[in-house]
């Protein structure tokens, strides 16, 4: 479009902010695999014992010690913890027997699942619902939006969970209970991603992906409702302030209606405040799942993480562990890769 | 000013209540407004702004706006609905707000900001609203049009910023432009430029425009006719040229405290207030031309 030498300082632009973005993130990750480490060593669970059990003989204890590394140095054990993980060893789970990784890869679809589903609930309704109470300042469409807000923010999610399924479940019927589909249902569709409404779309199953829907429709809710109380409070007090500016009386100085300077002037500008507020909603909402897959039975993350801690199962529990914290660093980055496509002010920083 | 006026107001009251009684911001206020370039002048506070405001529609509540007479040509504004003002804002009336860094939206293009107002009035398709919007740029001397309609607001200066406001306030070609402190936040040197440019604008088109400042020296030199607020009242009408030859003391206070070029005081006089300037005039005395 401009001239070469634009052109070229643009690319260049580029490629530092990859590296920058790139530096922070390994630096990052640094510190996650440190936390782990520490917390792997801090916790009161012998891994050797863990393994060989409480009767093994004292030579097989000295043997696995010595496997484990753990004979090593502090420092070195680190750096041996820290080789394997780049080479994705996460080690054995002993509750499944299988690598911790492929464990985690199984499960995880399901959380995702669970709460990109939350998350669209919650931003969804979240959102015009915050717009509405920012509109309507101190009356009854606001007093209903904080009070919802309050309810959500302070009720346990295992109590919520319970109560729908009482309620939804037990009682009306109207939707399906725990589990992700019928057990009928099960090894219908061929796994892709692993989520299964996507899945079934895929295979064309459309019984399956209704099935799937009516499993995930509550679970979604109720921890949809958590990042809505959020992400509504959060939309109300953005919103109370941009409609403060001036912009939004010019704008209604030059004609425009109500509705459209709340929804497109001031809203645009909300977004800009609203990106880092979901994606940090985001990673709340998985560990909002532990919870939540507890009580649905949803063979998720969650799910896996809380067997494993109460098995035990130190490489399990490190793992999920480690593969929270790289989803954390994955919604940082994508929050500052959306930032400039809602904010023109991020994108030409010179 | 032979012809009807393009706006007439007959005893303006803003009212905020309050919990020990209202508050009336603005009282008493008449005045009417011509093809002519009118300055209101005063502290803050003086309910300059609020007047302007007040002629506008965009008194939000729980303020209140009450007038015996408020006249936009052939429109009675005073019983007229919120979406009747809409279709006069911007159409028949506009106004320019102090700084442009706050009073455009950041996050849409600016070219997109003045065609919207055009689409808006206009029902107009997208393209003759970007070309309408192009020859607004270019009619407030903005050169290279093209390039500046695809730039946001951070990028344009505070005068140029000031331009783009003057274009997507007079794109729906209105009559009357109300310009609340056009210029205090823009550097001296481009300050000139734009009330200049606003001139023309306003000049060519014939149109009212009500310029609202603090600024006395700005004021005498630019307009014809000086409106004196105080305390929520008109306390003196004059020709632009003569407001050195003001009557009412306060005016007189607010000349004498003016430091000069060339002058220099030891201290400048501090303006006196006197009790009985808050009393109600009879609202006829903006009306006196």
């Amino acid at each position: 479009m401009t001239a070469p030498r634009g052109w070229v300082r643009q690319i260049a632009g580029l490629i530092r902010r990859i590296a920058g973005l790139l530096g922070s993130v390994s630096l990052t990750f640094l510190g996650l695999t440190c936390v782990t480490f520490v917390i792997g060593r801090v916790i009161p669970i012998d891994p050797v014992i863990a393994i060989v059990g409480e009767k093994a003989t004292r030579s097989t204890y000295e043997r696995v010690f010595k496997e484990l590394n753990l004979d090593r140095p502090i420092p070195e054990q680190y750096w041996i913890y820290l080789k394997k993980i780049l080479h994705g060893e996460f080690g054995t789970s002993l509750m499944t027997a299988h690598p911790v990784l492929s464990d985690l890869l199984r499960v995880f679809p399901a959380t995702l699942e669970l709460s990109v589903s939350a998350l669209i609930v919650g931003v969804c309704f979240g959102i015009p619902l915050g717009v509405v109470a920012a509109t309507h300042k101190g009356r009854w469409p606001d007093q209903i939006v904080r009070f919802g807000s309050l309810l959500g923010y302070s009720m346990p999610v295992f109590w919520l969970g319970l109560v729908g399924l009482l309620i939804f479940y037990a009682k009306l019927g109207w939707v399906e209970g725990p589990g992700r589909m019928d057990v009928s249902f099960d090894d219908i569709v061929p796994t892709v991603t692993g989520m299964i409404t996507v899945d079934s779309l895929l295979a064309g199953e459309d019984e399956v992906f209704w099935n799937a829907m009516s499993h995930l429709v509550l679970p979604a809710s109720i921890l949809g409702y958590l990042s809505l109380a959020y992400v509504a409070r959060m939309t109300r007090s953005f919103m109370l302030s941009q409609l403060r500016q001036e912009y939004v009386l010019a704008t209604l100085a030059k004609g425009l209606s109500p509705f459209r300077v709340v929804w497109i002037h001031a809203l645009g500008n909300v977004w800009v405040q609203l990106v880092t507020v979901i994606a940090l909603t985001f990673g709340s909402l998985l560990e909002g799942a532990v919870l939540t897959e507890t009580v649905f039975a949803w063979p998720g993350l969650g799910l896996y993480m809380k067997n494993s801690l109460f098995a035990a199962d130190l490489n399990a529990v490190i793992g999920g562990t480690m593969l929270i914290g790289v989803v954390y660093i994955v919604l940082n980055m994508l929050s500052d890769v959306i930032y400039p496509l809602v904010d023109p002010r991020a994108r030409t920083r010179k | 000013m032979t012809e009807a006026p393009l706006l007439s107001v007959r005893n303006l009251r803003v009212v905020y209540p309050g919990d020990d009684g209202d508050f009336r911001a603005v009282r008493n206020v008449s005045f009417t407004l011509g093809r002519e370039r009118l300055g209101i002048v005063g502290e803050s506070g003086s309910g300059k702004s609020t007047t302007g405001r007040a002629i506008m529609g965009l008194i939000a509540s729980p303020g209140r706006v009450e007038a015996d007479h408020l006249q936009l040509g052939d429109t009675d504004l005073s019983t007229i609905t919120e979406a009747g003002f809409r279709k006069l804002r911007g159409k028949r009336i506009a106004m320019v707000l102090q700084d442009p860094k706050f009073s455009l939206d950041p996050v849409m293009s600016v070219g997109k900001q003045i065609a919207e107002t055009h689409r808006y009035h206009f029902r107009s398709s997208r393209k003759a609203a970007r070309q309408a919007a192009l020859e607004m740029l270019a009619a407030v001397h903005i050169r290279d049009p093209e390039r500046v309609y695809d730039q946001y607001p951070h990028q344009v200066s505070g005068g140029m910023g000031q331009r783009i406001m003057i274009a997507m306030m007079l794109i729906a070609g209105p009559d009357i432009l109300i310009a609340d402190e056009p210029t205090s936040a823009l550097d001296v040197s481009v300050q000139q430029q734009v009330l200049t440019i606003m001139d023309e604008m306003v000049k060519s088109r014939g149109m009212g425009l009500i310029l609202i400042s603090h600024n006395l020296h700005l004021v005498s030199s630019f307009c014809d006719r000086v409106l004196v607020m105080y305390a929520g009242q008109i306390v003196e009408v004059c020709d632009a040229g003569k407001l050195h030859e003001a009557q009412h003391p306060y005016t007189r206070g607010l000349l004498a405290a003016l430091p000069e070029l060339g002058h220099r005081r030891a201290e400048l006089p501090q303006l006196q207030r006197d009790p009985a300037w808050l009393i109600d005039l009879p609202a006829a005395v903006g009306t006196a031309a």
